[in-house]
């Protein structure tokens, strides 16, 4: 289903001009606060009317400004997890659960219940209320209540901001759930680079308002000049991994791709399942020579196909490790001390706990689409 | 303790003070929780204008208001004759004129009490409700409503116990006869205008203040009860 949204709003001093379309089972809106995703998201709910523009959700139009279309948030079937969770206080988890349900059409109600509860783990919590839950119980929650609504398209506005990362840790394997076991298109607002690369398959990159760039996750957050600031740390490659063998004796696991052989910090997944990996441009080290007698784990040989300067004291070298393609960022000292050139082969070391935990590397069911 | 024992008329005074206090709290109640929801949630021209006149009751002196009524609600004047003659309602003099002026004067304190509550309540929770599908009327009847219920419930006791004690627009506007429009303030000061009344003020006295006892004690458990029921996130 495609998600394909023009329009600009004008709030106070600050104007959004969005425009973009995606048809990404996840598509992440990543930006820095106060970029407007939030705004965005609103917008597509119907929380909020545009000055200009169309929303169309495969072929429902949500809003047309031309047409004097606006669908009211309550006839558009969007499932919305907020930041925080917004549980109705007065009622139980399970008549939370079952409000939006009592709404959508019978013959629409495709979300059964017990199924979602199943996917989120939030059996035990049935029978209490919202104010005696944890943060992560309560947003397990709001995530079953908007599905179970059986909405035609999730939005979801920073649903782990609001947590800590053992929190995080606790539902990020959920929305993978959510993301592919559902055929739910999800929009998922972030302004986190770990999250995104783990959950989009697109992105869209807001800034001031303005779309800077959408492609796929793979595409998008290798572009480290268009991430923010504080986040152009966690620029880098995603690449597709496949496990080869356990470790167990160093908690390891062996992996192989179209690059060369890997081996990371122990991944739960089954021999021979695909996982998607970050490498951020940061941890990859490079050398002329085969490096001998150190202690990274993984070393590979690429081929330099760009160098890219910036403005800073660094570097972005993007090279070809078979199929694969990798980043590293040097400095330009290094550069040059290397006398770095387009089509030079090269070795790539990267220490295996550089990926920590699940934070960087992760079960990844479907592939990249 | 046999001058404790009510006489026949001083129970009808107080039956006919709680018949016209429940009556003015229930029907009151749809109006001001509307009026509440409108000045809460509701930007127009002339809300201050409307705010100014549900707060009239509170400022001016009840004789005041006692006329007022008179002057609109009575058996000539034009709202009067009219309810008279198209319907055949009938307020002056009569036990339902006493519970119009007491739900006119208790109005400002229970409008007071919702719209305090309904300030208070999160509307990003009512945003939540419309996004699963919930039409506006469907929130305010599965949301804001239960979430409000402590506040509408300090608004009926509130404007119950002023209308036990309504005594200025009540006698101005319904007069002071007994079985029809004599409540307990009425009586009580009948009995102080009377040589030899000292008891019978003495018991509704009592009376009165055992009937303020049990409403307050009433409507903190309520309070306490909803409290525990709806505590906000």
């Amino acid at each position: 289903m495609t998600i394909s949204v023009n329009l600009n709003k004008r709030l106070g001093s600050f104007a959004l001009n969005a425009s973009f379309a995606s048809s990404g089972r996840l598509t992440a809106l990543f930006g820095q606060s106060g970029s407007g995703k939030t705004s965005l998201v609103n917008l597509i709910a119907g929380l909020t009317k545009p000055d200009h523009g169309r929303i169309t959700v495969g072929d429902r139009v949500l809003v047309d400004t031309e047409k004097r279309i606006f669908r009211p948030a309550h006839k558009r079937r969007i499932g919305y997890v907020f930041q925080d969770a917004r549980l109705f206080p007065h009622l139980t988890v399970s008549h939370n659960l079952r409000y939006g349900r009592w709404f959508a059409p019978q013959g629409e109600r495709y979300a059964d219940m017990d199924s979602v509860v199943e996917l989120l783990g939030i059996g035990h919590l049935l029978g209490r209320r919202p104010d005696g839950l944890s943060g992560g119980e309560k947003q397990r929650v709001a995530i079953g209540r908007a599905l179970i609504a059986s909405p035609r398209l999730m939005l979801m506005d920073e649903p782990l901001a609001a947590l800590d990362d053992a929190r995080k840790a606790e539902i990020l394997p959920y929305i993978e759930r959510l993301r592919d076991e559902t055929k739910i298109p999800i929009i998922y607002v972030s302004h986190s680079v770990a999250e995104v690369a783990r959950l989009a398959n697109d992105v869209v990159i807001l800034s001031d308002g303005r779309v800077l760039s959408h492609g796929s996750a793979a595409d998008v957050l290798a572009r480290h000049d268009l991430l923010p600031a504080s986040e152009k740390g966690e620029a880098g490659a995603l690449i597709e991994l496949v496990v080869a063998e356990q470790e167990p004796a160093y908690g390891l696991t062996f992996l192989r791709s179209a690059g060369g052989e890997w081996r990371l910090p122990r991944i739960k997944a089954a021999t021979g399942s695909k996982v998607r990996v970050r490498v951020r441009a940061r941890d990859v080290m490079l050398a002329t020579e085969k490096p001998a007698g150190i202690s990274a784990l993984n070393v590979l040989e690429g081929v330099v196909t760009g160098i890219e300067t910036g403005e800073g004291p660094d570097v972005l070298v993007t090279l070809a490790c078979g199929d694969d393609r990798l980043f590293s960022r040097i400095t330009r000292r290094s550069l040059e001390a290397m006398a770095l050139r387009n089509g030079q082969h090269l070795y790539l070391v990267i220490k295996a706990v550089s990926f920590e935990g699940g934070a960087v590397a992760f079960r990844h069911a479907a592939a990249v689409d | 303790m046999e001058w404790l024992a009510l006489s026949p008329d001083e129970w009808n005074a107080v039956r006919l003070s709680l018949r016209v206090s429940f009556w003015a709290t229930i029907a009151s109640l749809p109006f001001g929780i509307w009026i509440a929801y409108v000045l809460a949630r509701r930007e127009f021209w002339g809300k201050s204008l409307l705010n100014g006149i549900v707060h009239l009751p509170l400022i001016l002196p009840p004789v005041v208001t006692g006329y007022l009524l008179l002057l609109t609600f009575g058996r000539r004047a034009p709202v009067g004759s009219f309810l008279d003659s198209a319907f055949g309602i009938v307020f002056s003099f009569r036990w339902t004129g006493a519970a119009l002026a007491c739900g006119i004067m208790a109005f400002p304190l229970m409008v007071r009490a919702i719209r305090l509550s309904i300030e208070a309540v999160d509307r990003k929770l009512e945003a939540a409700a419309g996004t699963l599908g919930a039409s506006p009327a469907w929130v305010f009847a599965t949301v804001t409503l239960p979430l409000i219920l402590p506040g509408i419930i300090a608004g009926m006791i509130l404007a119950f116990a002023k209308a036990m004690g309504e005594f200025g627009a009540t006698i101005t506007f319904v007069s002071n006869i007994p079985g029809e429009t004599q409540t307990l303030p009425s009586a009580i000061y009948t009995f102080t205008q009377v040589p030899g009344g000292e008891f019978g003020a003495l018991r509704l006295t009592l009376v009165s203040v055992s009937i303020a006892m049990v409403a307050l004690i009433a409507s903190e458990v309520m309070a306490r009860r909803l409290a525990k029921r709806i505590a906000v996130e």
